[in-house]
């Protein structure tokens, strides 16, 4: 939380000034039992009907004067929490653009969200209570007891009782209700569990005639549940009667002193009702003390989830050119030297010894099963992973010495998932290059084998895609991702896997065009099909982050048992056929 | 306040949920009594405790006898109301949570009856909402209902009583003034409902952004599109930064509104309260009786605030209540006739009798078809992805009812046999795999919970799973939870595995498409020829070989069968089959041949 806090300090005038009024406000509130004695000490006493009056005036006044002063507090808490929100939101998603793969695979994407969303509700819904109640609540509550130690130090000595008293309860019962809570939360989370995956599975457990087992299930997992919300439940029942019962007693001792002072001629009867009003005061706002330290207990996880993303490490180190990076003559070679990956320090390799190298506007296939290293190495070249021994080196230069960003301007990637964005699709091809027309835009698209259905979209290129791309089908996502990474003629390629939504026939006429574009890309197919990948110059077989088969489809038939294994299984035995 | 949001419950909604509470019927009346009493003894403890203070009068003057006989009854009166205070709790707790359980068991329980097509046309989140988050709302609706609602009710009277009783005339004020903190609390509640929807509306906008842009965030990197998304976020950032400032500003000036408000009783009751102790005579107050109004003063408004806020509550929980009711009365599916056949020792084979059928009028899938599958022969149902392969499927399992024709397994309509039968006679294993929550081993016994394990591991081999399943960090004993460490195919490995334990004599199967590994891949192809060999299978095929070797080809597309008939046939017919095996599978063949 500590750290947050910065976040507040273009509100340091809101951040003094809302508790500052709600303080002035509990001031007010605590002259008015004075007031009270007052009328009956002096006004009844005497008979004075204007004093009355006057006093009564005065309350008035102060309930005026309150209210102003509440509202005040309130709009300044609100425009500095929010306002302090809207920045931690700020920096929160600068740097998730920033964080390097490695980091947003560690932290994932729902989690990455719920701490840019709800974490930081939790933590302003928490600085807005506490910017209006940190000094209110407190002020209230040894306001009133100091009150009472002005009217009568004697019989005052109840709160030194009564305060600790009611906190050790509230307290207690709030401590053990968390944990409980927490239980009948999981216990709930279970039958949200039982309920969804039966509905999900309906047929499945249809199939084999569960249905009656189901519900079995389902009634002894609800019947734990209401048991654990009944105990839940009976525990914080105590609350309101315990913190009454204690409320009330000493409410009770407190008039015995004051009347065994009224007796000596120390106090007057008015006095003995202000006491007894300050004694009442003191309960809700005890109550609101607890409520408000268990959510700043909440809101400081969440705050130390945030600070966990805003400390991250940030995007990758840039090294300084190896000496011995001398530019090689053949133009755009990418070279694979010895390369290992290990996503963190300690973990399993994803890719071990890999060692290859490509020239310019070749044309390299990989193939393998799901785990091989596959997407693993093509990441590798446009640096979204840092190798952990060998080099990724382009044109000779290690692609650690090189620029971010101008290294990725020259590479087009198409990752496995078709990541859209909400827009129109000339926003999302834009993406590629900016300054790009419409001629080039449908170049590329034509290309991608795109150009014929967006043609025929209602606005073509102007066609809003919806969040996710739900109003497309996944093969013209596709296609569309494919497009945008032509949009920028880039000199390295990368198919990610990319066509595995594309039924054969497009597959075959995408492939047929990409290799005749007129800026011949180095390209990278990745893919789980012989078929995408066999006209390919180089093929690497992978199988568990190691190259076990390098060559041409030819040579690999011969000479790779896996590559034959894949291929027999996706075609037959060939040679039998022929239509 | 709330109730423009909350969509009308309908009619008779309200007598429907007090059946659900018949049960308790004890502990309603429990409940009402023990509210009735907690009440009377926190509105006596004021009038005693004024009573007190009248004897303490001045120096010298303090009725102590007195004091403690008051005393006394104050604090029985303290004990009895914390007492059954906690006793009214705990009988709402039980009736509401009880109630609670009993509405999600009649939900989860007619969940199991409904039509398929109940399932298929409504999203799965949508009705677990209403199982879970609805009935929710139901239950807290209730159990505020019941400690508020009463109690509330009750303190205004008794306190509305009890002041009459002390000086009508100041009742008066009380009355006359306390209504307008309610009327400042509900304007501001008006006011604000609209800067909460337009703050909502802001913050999806801005959680739809983020969620593109961190699931996304290889591709925003890839094309260094960072910049620019981030412009575009402070966009949205700053117009939710000016929405929330002024949703919660003017929604949290509610409580010092309405303490003003209470502040004007307060200073009312001291005035007047204060002229009637002077001017003394009959129906005049006492000091001690003043200080019992002003405390009386600031009790009466409170459970008007607090009602306010359960009526809203209340009428959430009734349209909660109706979400859930739409649920258990949705109707059943049609049950089995009563003299529904048991199908014993089936051999598997399969007529469609000028079968047709449609989920909508609108769309006729299936038109007056006819296929007649002898026990033991294999039938290949073909299509691009989305063709409605599923349709098929549903029919053959009575999962949805012919809309014409019939179909029938070893001469017997699937109408007249019992459901259980029918299912147990044929097995089934898609693509999207469906695995429960609990261990390999228990997962495999799905269909035989009885299953020994030497069974399991038995049905497990028998699938090509064995291996795999040994790897796993605890073997058999493995708990499966959501999203773990299983692939794809392996998953659908252990379907193919339950359905070893049992052999049922017709088989649907769901061929791989090219997103699983090859080699599990292969496995999964072993094992369905294994379970296959002898058995009517109708596969949904994707591989040339599976296709050719079939006895009979049923093509589909855009969920209408549009040809059927042999390999050869079919390509003689030069139609969408035809069509299709060129696109998408001679290439390859030839490129093999070569």
């Amino acid at each position: 939380m500590r750290k947050l806090i910065r976040y507040l300090s273009p509100y340091k005038k809101e951040a003094i000034l809302g508790p500052l009024f709600k303080m002035l406000e509990a001031f007010f509130e605590l002259l008015i039992p004075l007031l009270v004695a007052n009328i009956v000490n002096e006004g009844i006493a005497n008979g004075d009907r204007t004093y009355i009056l006057q006093r009564c005036a005065v309350m008035l006044i102060f309930g005026v004067v309150g209210l102003v002063c509440s509202l005040s507090a309130q709009f300044f808490s609100a425009k500095a929490a929010v306002g302090m929100s809207r920045g931690i939101r700020h920096d929160l998603f600068a740097r998730v653009g920033k964080l390097s793969f490695a980091e947003t695979d560690r932290f994932g994407a729902s989690t990455l969200l719920s701490r840019a969303t709800a974490d930081v509700g939790q933590v302003q819904t928490a600085v807005n209570l506490v910017l209006r109640l940190f000094l209110r609540s407190p002020f209230i509550v040894f306001g009133a007891m100091v009150m009472s130690f002005i009217v009568s130090p004697r019989a005052a000595l109840v709160f030194l009782v009564t305060i600790p008293a009611l906190s050790v309860v509230i307290f207690g019962i709030m401590l053990v209700g968390i944990p409980l809570s927490r239980k009948v939360q999981g216990a709930l989370d279970r039958v949200v569990l039982r309920t969804r995956e039966n509905l999900e599975g309906a047929r499945v457990v249809r199939a084999f005639v569960r249905e009656d087992a189901s519900v079995r299930e389902f009634v002894d997992e609800n019947r734990e549940l209401t048991h654990l919300q009944r105990f839940s439940g009976r525990f914080s029942a105590l609350l309101n009667p315990l913190t009454y019962a204690i409320l009330n007693l000493s409410i009770l001792a407190i008039i015995y002193l004051g009347g065994k002072e009224v007796n000596t001629g120390n106090l007057r009867t008015g006095d003995v009702i202000a006491l007894y009003n300050y004694m009442s005061q003191i309960l809700v706002e005890l109550v609101k003390l607890a409520n408000f330290i268990i959510i700043i207990t909440k809101a400081c996880a969440c705050a130390g989830r945030i600070n966990e993303v805003l400390e991250a490490p940030e995007g990758m180190k840039v090294y300084p050119p190896e000496n011995g990076d001398t530019p090689q003559h053949v133009s755009q070679k990418v070279e694979f030297c010895d390369v290992s990956l290990a996503y963190s320090k300690g973990a399993k390799e994803a890719l071990s010894h890999i060692d290859f190298s490509i020239p310019s506007g070749k044309t390299v296939g990989i193939i393998g099963g799901t785990g091989s290293g596959k997407s693993s190495l093509v990441h590798l070249i446009p640096r979204f992973y840092d190798v952990s021994a060998g080099a990724v080196k382009i044109d000779g230069k290690d692609v650690r010495t090189l620029d971010e960003r101008a290294l990725r301007s020259r590479i087009g990637v198409v990752p496995q998932k078709a990541a859209l964005f909400s827009g129109t699709i000339r926003e999302n091809l834009l993406w590629g290059d900016a300054a790009a027309d419409d001629d080039a835009l449908f170049a590329a698209l034509d290309a991608a084998v795109a150009g014929d259905f967006v043609r025929a979209l209602p606005g073509g290129l102007d066609y809003r895609i919806e969040q996710g791309g739900r109003n497309l089908s996944g093969g013209q996502k596709q296609r569309l991702t494919i497009a945008r990474a032509l949009v920028r003629r880039p000199e390295i390629l990368i198919l990610d896997d990319s066509a595995s939504a594309l039924d054969y026939a497009t597959d075959a006429a995408l492939r047929r065009r990409i290799a005749t574009l007129p800026f011949a890309p180095t390209l990278f197919i990745v893919s789980q099909r012989t078929a995408s990948i066999r006209d390919a110059d180089l093929i690497l077989v992978l199988e568990n982050g190691e190259i076990i088969g390098k060559g041409t489809h030819e040579e690999l038939l011969e000479t790779c048992p896996v590559y034959r294994e894949i291929h027999t299984a996706q075609f037959g035995n060939g040679e039998e056929v022929g239509v | 306040m709330k109730t423009r949001q909350s969509q009308k419950a309908p009619r008779g909604t309200g007598r429907r949920v007090l059946s659900y509470l018949r049960g308790y019927r004890f502990y309603l009346f429990a409940s009402l009594f023990l509210a009735l009493v907690t009440v009377l003894c926190t509105l006596a403890i004021p009038v005693l405790i004024g009573r007190v203070i009248d004897c303490i009068v001045g120096k010298g003057n303090v009725d102590f006898p007195r004091i403690f006989r008051l005393f006394e009854m104050c604090v029985a009166c303290i004990g009895t109301a914390a007492l059954s205070q906690w006793l009214m709790n705990i009988a709402n707790n039980r009736m509401s949570f009880g109630v609670l359980r009993n509405l999600r068991n009649d939900a989860f329980r007619h969940l199991q009856k409904v039509p398929l097509s109940y399932l298929d046309s409504r999203k799965i989140g949508d009705v677990v909402s209403r199982v879970i988050a609805d009935a929710d709302q139901l239950s807290d609706g209730l159990l505020l209902g019941f400690t508020q609602f009463f109690t509330g009710i009750l303190t205004i009277l008794g306190t509305l009583i009890f002041m009459l009783t002390l000086h009508p005339a100041i009742t008066l004020v009380v009355v006359l003034v306390t209504p307008l903190s309610l009327v400042v609390a509900s304007f501001i509640a008006r006011r604000t409902y609209k800067m909460f929807r337009l703050q909502s509306e802001i913050r999806g906008k801005e959680t739809a952004l983020m969620e593109e842009a961190i699931t996304q965030h290889k591709t925003v990197v890839a094309f260094s599109e960072e910049d620019a998304l981030l412009a575009r976020f402070d966009d949205v950032n700053d117009q939710l930064t000016k929405a929330s400032q002024r949703a919660i500003f003017f929604s949290s000036t509610v409580n010092p509104s309405t303490r003003f408000v209470n502040g004007l009783v307060y200073a009312g009751v001291a005035f007047f309260g204060a002229l009637s102790v002077i001017a003394g005579g009959s129906g005049a107050l006492s000091v001690g009786e003043l200080s019992c109004f002003l405390a009386y003063a600031t009790q009466y408004t409170k459970p008007f605030n607090e009602i306010s806020g359960v009526i809203a509550e209340l009428q959430g929980a009734l349209a909660g209540a109706a979400r859930i009711f739409e649920v258990i009365d949705s109707p059943a599916e049609t049950p089995d006739a009563q003299d529904a056949a048991v199908l014993r020792a089936p051999r598997g084979e399969v007529v469609f009798e000028n079968l047709s059928f449609s989920y909508t009028p609108e769309r006729p899938l299936i038109d007056n078809m006819n296929i007649r599958v002898r026990a033991g022969e294999h039938i290949a149902i073909v299509g691009p992805t989305g063709c409605g392969k599923t349709t098929l499927i549903n029919l053959l399992m009575r999962f949805y009812d012919p809309t014409g024709g019939r179909i029938l397994i070893d001469g017997k309509d699937l109408r007249s046999v019992t459901r259980e039968s029918l299912r147990h006679t044929i097995g089934m294993v898609l693509q999207d795999t469906w695995l429960t929550s609990g261990t390999v081993a228990e997962n495999i016994a799905f269909g035989k919970p009885d299953a020994t394990r030497e069974e399991i591991v038995a049905a497990a081999t028998a699938a090509h799973a064995h291996a795999f399943i040994l790897r796993l960090p605890k073997g058999y004993d493995t708990p499966l939870g959501e999203g773990d460490a299983l692939s794809r195919g392996e998953k659908q490995l252990l379907c193919i595995a339950r359905l070893f334990l049992e052999l049922p004599p017709v088989l649907i199967l769901d061929e791989a498409t090219s997103s699983i590994d090859t080699r599990t891949e292969m496995q999964i192809q072993k094992a369905f020829s294994a379970l296959m060999a002898g058995r009517t299978s109708f596969v949904v095929a994707h591989r040339l070989s599976t296709v050719r070797e079939s006895d009979l080809i049923l093509v589909m597309r855009d969920g209408k069968l549009v040809e059927q008939g042999k390999h050869e046939e079919l390509l003689a017919r030069k139609g969408f089959y035809a069509e299709l095996y060129n696109s998408q599978l001679q290439r390859a063949e030839k490129k093999e041949a070569r």
